[in-house]
């Protein structure tokens, strides 16, 4: 689904620039459930923003759904991200004057669907999500937690190929982060790729792979060994 | 463009922000509230003094006759000048070319009656050229004919307050009045921008008048229009040169002021068009400056509110929003935005100008008033402004990378 190859990105910073990624290779296949671990400063962002095409890559090859991505204009890159992708950031990014049932239906707005036809989508997406009976309250009448189901409820409407979260948890305490991570193993239980980016072990943990960077290079890759799911029979 | 869908994102994103709406709603509709207010007062000063000129043509030149006041060629002073119709066809057959309307003159004071009403009346006897020369309009029936004239009948054209004074409510066309005894028909009323003086005159046929109260071919003095192709200086100098004619004409000294006045309009009139320009200049000085301060006004708002808007911006760009939609989106709304508050303005202005009437005509301000082709282009004018100030910064929104957009806070 995702497949990244010598990835090279580097900012100009006054005369100089700050080489960020230093040559990645990442493969992520569809259906995985993959965790980028890494402290602040160790290019984890960088690295969400390129395979989001929010930000383009120095030199390396970066595919999308198979798809080489080169020479992206802004119209092209808006396309693709309302097509293939889906976004959770930390900060939840909400429209803050929008009610939860218009900041899901946006995307769809995007794709030129109709006004009914996108509430109604929107709706069965708060219900999965499970605050369905919060559609119409406005971001700042809805709890931290609350927030980020509408965002994941806004990434998942256009039915992506991968869902990217940027630190999905950030913001939130450790009972209302446990409960969204569930919300996003669920996702992911039903196929979906989904790509974390976060500083937490705990986090991690709830993964099913996790790549650990640091100074813009892999140092680690590995299946988080899972507790057994089994109940223990007394 | 007439995309339901997007119209009603616009429509809501214009409600659900109410207090920026209204900031630059409200500057746009200031702007040509004030536009209109400024242009509608510097036309009511105009209307006044179009108004204080506005009883003769102006381009009118009258010649009395008097008594000379210097001996010349062995004459004696103090001989009175009387014109005669040999003086009439003098000046039309010497300045043909320059003359526009011409019209000998015999005014009188006559007592008129009318089935018991009677009243003191001015009465010219006139040549039909005499109406366009005192800018008067006909009313009801006609003015007098060159056939009265050529057959000296008793006709009559009568002021619009003559015929109120003595018909009251009835109108005078067809009936007589009793002019010093002698009845005269009713073959028109007009009516004369020049006030209610110019409106209280009585016009006859100038053979007519000439028959009953002049011995001989006497008459009392001309009234003229010059060419209106004929620049101001030309003008002066044509009536110094019929001046000049006339006195030699008449043997009287070229430096005697009082033996023949002539009183020509346009020396009175370059003063008055200079002043108008002027205040003309004032006036599209006032329209642009207040235009320039809108211009500026909503450049300034546009730029704000786009960066009020990034960081929501950069999150529809996340969602899939091209660079296009956005600006599309900014200019409509900033279209919608400043059509909607101008044409606010503009109706505020208007009504208000209409308030207003005539109630500062003490201070020289009458009818105060904006033509509507002016306006509506103000307004044009701002939305086209308001587009360019909002194609701007939505211009550089769009091409801001989502990433950047999304970390603004």
């Amino acid at each position: 689904m995702i497949k990244i190859e010598k990835l090279h990105k580097s900012y100009p910073i006054g005369k100089g620039s700050l080489h960020v990624l230093k040559g990645l290779d990442l493969h992520i296949k569809e259906g995985e459930f993959v965790s980028i671990m890494g402290s602040s400063g160790s290019g984890k962002s960088t690295l969400l923003n390129i395979v989001g095409l929010l930000d383009n890559h120095d030199t390396g090859n970066y595919y999308l759904n198979g798809q080489l991505i080169e020479n992206l204009d802004e119209k092209k890159a808006a396309i693709l991200r309302n097509k293939f992708l889906g976004f959770v950031f930390q900060s939840f990014n909400l429209i803050n004057y929008k009610s939860a049932l218009e900041n899901v239906a946006l995307p769809l707005y995007y794709q030129g669907i109709g006004r009914k036809e996108r509430n109604k989508i929107a709706l069965q997406y708060l219900d999965k999500v499970g605050i369905k009976d919060r559609a119409e309250h406005l971001p700042s009448e809805l709890s931290g937690g609350e927030k980020q189901r509408v965002a994941i409820a806004r990434a998942l409407v256009t039915n992506p190929k991968v869902v990217l979260a940027d630190e999905p948890t950030g913001a939130l305490d450790s009972a209302t982060t446990h409960s969204v991570m569930e919300l996003l193993k669920e996702i992911n239980r039903e196929g979906m790729t989904v790509f974390v980016i976060t500083h937490e072990e705990d986090v991690a943990a709830e993964t099913d792979r996790i790549v650990r960077l640091k100074d813009g290079i892999i140092i680690s890759d590995e299946k988080v060994q899972k507790k057994s799911n089994r109940i223990s029979y007394v | 463009m007439f995309d339901l869908d997007r119209w009603q994102e616009i429509f809501q994103t214009i409600s659900k922000n109410k207090l920026r709406t209204l900031l630059s709603g409200f500057t746009i509709a200031f702007a040509i509230l004030l536009f209109t207010l400024l242009f509608g007062i510097g036309n009511g000063l105009k209307h006044t003094f179009e108004k204080q000129f506005a009883g003769d043509s102006q381009n009118s030149i009258y010649i009395r006759s008097g008594n000379t006041t210097k001996p010349y060629k062995g004459l004696q002073s103090g001989r009175q000048i009387q014109f005669r119709n040999d003086d009439s066809k003098f000046i039309n057959e010497k300045f043909e070319d320059d003359i526009q309307f011409f019209s000998p003159n015999i005014e009188r004071f006559a007592q008129a009656s009318y089935k018991g009403e009677q009243n003191q009346y001015t009465v010219r006897g006139v040549y039909p050229d005499y109406l366009p020369l005192e800018s008067a309009v006909i009313e009801k029936g006609r003015f007098l004919s060159v056939l009265d004239i050529k057959n000296k009948v008793k006709a009559i054209a009568i002021g619009r307050l003559v015929e109120k004074d003595l018909f009251g409510n009835l109108s005078a066309l067809g009936k007589n009045i009793v002019l010093d005894g002698l009845s005269y028909k009713v073959v028109g009323v007009f009516s004369d921008p020049g006030g209610d003086n110019d409106e209280r005159f009585i016009y006859a046929p100038f053979t007519t008048l000439q028959g009953i109260y002049m011995p001989n071919d006497e008459l009392d003095r001309f009234g003229l229009t010059f060419n209106p192709k004929l620049s101001n200086e030309e003008a002066i100098a044509f009536s110094n040169l019929l001046t000049q004619v006339l006195k030699e004409k008449h043997k009287v000294d070229p430096r005697d002021q009082s033996a023949i006045r002539v009183q020509n309009y346009a020396e009175g009139a370059k003063n008055v068009q200079q002043f108008m320009g002027v205040l003309n200049i004032i006036i599209l000085f006032i329209g642009i400056g207040t235009l320039i301060a809108g211009v500026i006004g909503i450049s300034n708002i546009m730029v704000y509110i786009v960066k009020e808007r990034t960081k929501e911006l950069g999150i529809r760009k996340a969602l899939g929003a091209t660079p296009n939609s956005i600006i599309g989106m900014i200019m409509m709304e900033s279209i919608f935005i400043t059509a909607l508050a101008g044409y606010t303005g503009l109706l505020i202005g208007v009504f208000a100008l209409k308030g207003l009437g005539d109630s500062l005509e003490k201070y020289f301000i009458l009818n105060p008033s904006v033509e509507t082709y002016v306006v509506v282009g103000a307004t044009i004018v701002l939305i086209v402004a308001g587009t360019i100030a909002g194609y701007i910064p939505a211009k550089r929104a769009a091409s801001i990378k989502p990433i950047v957009a999304l970390n603004d806070e």
